[in-house]
């Protein structure tokens, strides 16, 4: 009990950071960094509770990313239809087709999934260039409309990170609830015994399933979002490359973490600011920090900074009762 | 309670198990021997479906449950412990015991996430229950530790603890003494007995001998993939086939 107390505090104190933060930037530059940190949180978040809690991996996340962005940005510049309309069709489009190929494919474990998600994104990226006619394939798709909330237009940095940051939040707090519950636990049992976890009456598969599809349906949310903060979109943005770093920043923020999603998603969309003097390189070091971290901060930064803060509180009671 | 009828399993070209049948009585512990290679943990595996047999029934009860899912049989009352401790090593004590009550539970993805009120109620219901089943194996003092740090004769008591959440019919020990010393055997023989006493059918398989003739009170022998006798632990000390196969024939 006093444990879920802490978790809200923490959570408030998070949430109450992130909202004030508008008020201390002068310039817009880095706020608009910060709107790309929101996005990239929501995804990670997303790819956390299959990789992270379910132990699934999938090499293929961008694909539902790049889905919601592409139906959210026809749907607005085709047809008539609302954006907030389109975003929901968007996110249940994903969830559908994630439910469709979760089926067969959740069956396969380990390397062969990470194939079959793979391949699943590649496919869905000649997609995005290959359907000209409604994507407007490698040249993209332009003109997309910004969100609206009556007179509320979302089309300036400091809108679009309290839309996106609110969004987020909100889908940080869910994921926090669902992973202290039955489901969560089921999650986590699949993770470490998948037999053990079945034996107990857990449907290990079903439950798969379910929580790719709900990955998949945040990961869309996500998408539209890009899409109507961007109001310009191409394949680029949705290719093998975006899967590998989405999976970046949850192993090196700390699998299973749903703050250390947040801060992957911090480092790997700041980084490239900082890693212009590298150039192309830049792929080099995202697979140098991969490595050092799965080798020495195997729970990821999060846990990295856990125990440095146990550490350091030990040594100042250590201290302490030496003076006392 | 659990009938096995004509179960054969061939793997490839050979015969782990020819043509066994047998049943086990309602609230009875059973024993199941037989030298390495027996294919004791063979026909577990196929009881609690992890393995599909080649041919042969399962029973529980009047229902026939050859090859259901694991999932499906711990919601019929069946559920087993490994050999190797299987514990859900990242997550603590208590909550390991607490996905054994997930059949217990049906909360699901949306209510877990919104927190409904449901939830919140049937989440104290599991953490009661499961609280509970530790002070059953006696465990209550590492409730928060994590199972991946448990000596392993805690982690076998564990597992057990998991295996009664599901509150079962029937529970399948697959060598609960493996890797015990013998005051941690004792504890688990009282154990054992205190499962009975709630009314639970027990079969293990168990290369202990004291545990089995201590606790059984029906013994299955198996030898080569066949059933070689079947009896009263006095009537299975006494069998001249039995002593045949364990001390190889003179």
């Amino acid at each position: 009990m006093i444990k879920e107390k802490r978790q809200i505090l923490i959570f408030a104190l998070f949430a109450l950071i992130i909202l004030l933060v508008p008020l201390f930037l002068k310039g817009s530059y880095f706020l608009n960094v910060l709107v790309f940190i929101g996005i990239n949180t929501l995804l990670a978040v997303a790819l956390n509770l299959l990789l992270g809690y379910a132990g699934q991996i999938s090499l293929g996340h961008a694909a539902f990313f790049g889905l919601g962005a592409y139906v959210s940005g026809i749907l607005t510049t085709r047809f008539p239809v609302d954006p907030w309309l389109a975003l929901l069709i968007a996110a249940m489009c994903a969830a559908a087709l994630a439910f469709v190929i979760g089926f067969p494919i959740l069956k396969l474990k380990g390397h062969y999934l990470a194939m079959a998600t793979l391949g699943f994104g590649i496919i869905m990226y000649i997609f995005f260039n290959e359907t000209v006619d409604w994507t407007g394939g490698p040249s993209g798709l332009s003109g997309i409309p910004n969100l609206r909330l009556g007179p509320l237009i979302f089309d300036n940095d400091r809108n679009n990170y309290y839309l996106i940051w609110m969004i987020t939040l909100g889908v940080m707090l869910l994921s926090i609830n669902l992973s202290q519950s039955r489901i969560g636990r089921a999650l986590r049992a699949i993770n470490d015994s998948e037999v053990a976890a079945r034996v107990m009456g857990v449907n290990a598969h079903i439950l798969k399933v379910q929580i790719f599809t709900v990955s998949a349906f945040i990961s869309a949310i996500a998408g539209s979002l890009y899409a109507y903060t961007m109001t310009f979109i191409s394949p680029t943005s949705f290719g093998f490359n975006f899967s590998v770093e989405l999976l970046t920043m949850v192993i090196i923020g700390g699998l299973g973490s749903i703050y250390g999603s947040f801060l992957g998603a911090a480092i790997l969309t700041m980084l490239p600011e900082f890693l212009r003097v590298f150039r192309d390189f830049d792929i080099v070091i995202y697979g140098l920090m991969l490595i050092l971290i799965t080798m020495f901060m195997p729970t990821g930064l999060i846990g990295g900074l856990e125990t440095l803060f146990k550490i350091i509180i030990g040594k100042i009671k250590g201290s302490t009762a030496r003076n006392a | 309670m659990l009938r096995v009828e004509g179960i054969t399993q061939i793997f490839g070209g050979l015969t782990a198990l020819e043509n066994v049948s047998f049943s086990v009585a309602p609230r009875s512990i059973t024993g199941i021997i037989g030298p390495n290679g027996a294919g004791k943990t063979t026909l577990f595996n196929i009881v609690t479906g992890l393995y599909t047999q080649t041919h042969g029934k399962v029973y529980l009860g009047e229902k026939n449950i050859s090859f259901f899912e694991p999932e499906v049989l711990a919601r019929l009352g069946l559920v087993r412990t490994f050999q190797n401790v299987e514990l859900f090593g990242q997550m603590s004590v208590l909550e390991n015991v607490m996905v054994g009550l997930h059949t217990k539970s049906k909360s699901g993805i949306f209510s877990c996430a919104l927190k409904l009120p449901g939830q919140i109620k049937e989440e104290k219901m599991v953490r009661e229950k499961a609280r509970n089943w530790l002070e059953f194996t006696g465990l209550t003092d590492l409730a928060d530790v994590a199972a991946c740090n448990l000596p392993f004769g805690k982690g076998r008591l564990l597992e057990i603890s998991r295996a009664m959440a599901v509150e079962p019919q029937i529970i399948l020990m697959d060598e609960p003494a493996a890797g015990l010393n013998s005051r941690e055997t004792a504890v688990l023989a009282e154990l054992i007995r205190k499962i009975q006493d709630l009314g639970m059918t027990i079969v293990l398989v168990e290369h202990d001998m004291e545990l089995v003739m201590d606790v059984c009170e029906s013994i299955i022998v198996l030898n080569l993939g066949k059933k070689l006798a079947h009896g009263t632990p006095r009537e299975i000390q006494e069998n001249p086939a039995v002593i045949a196969a364990y001390l190889g024939e003179d």
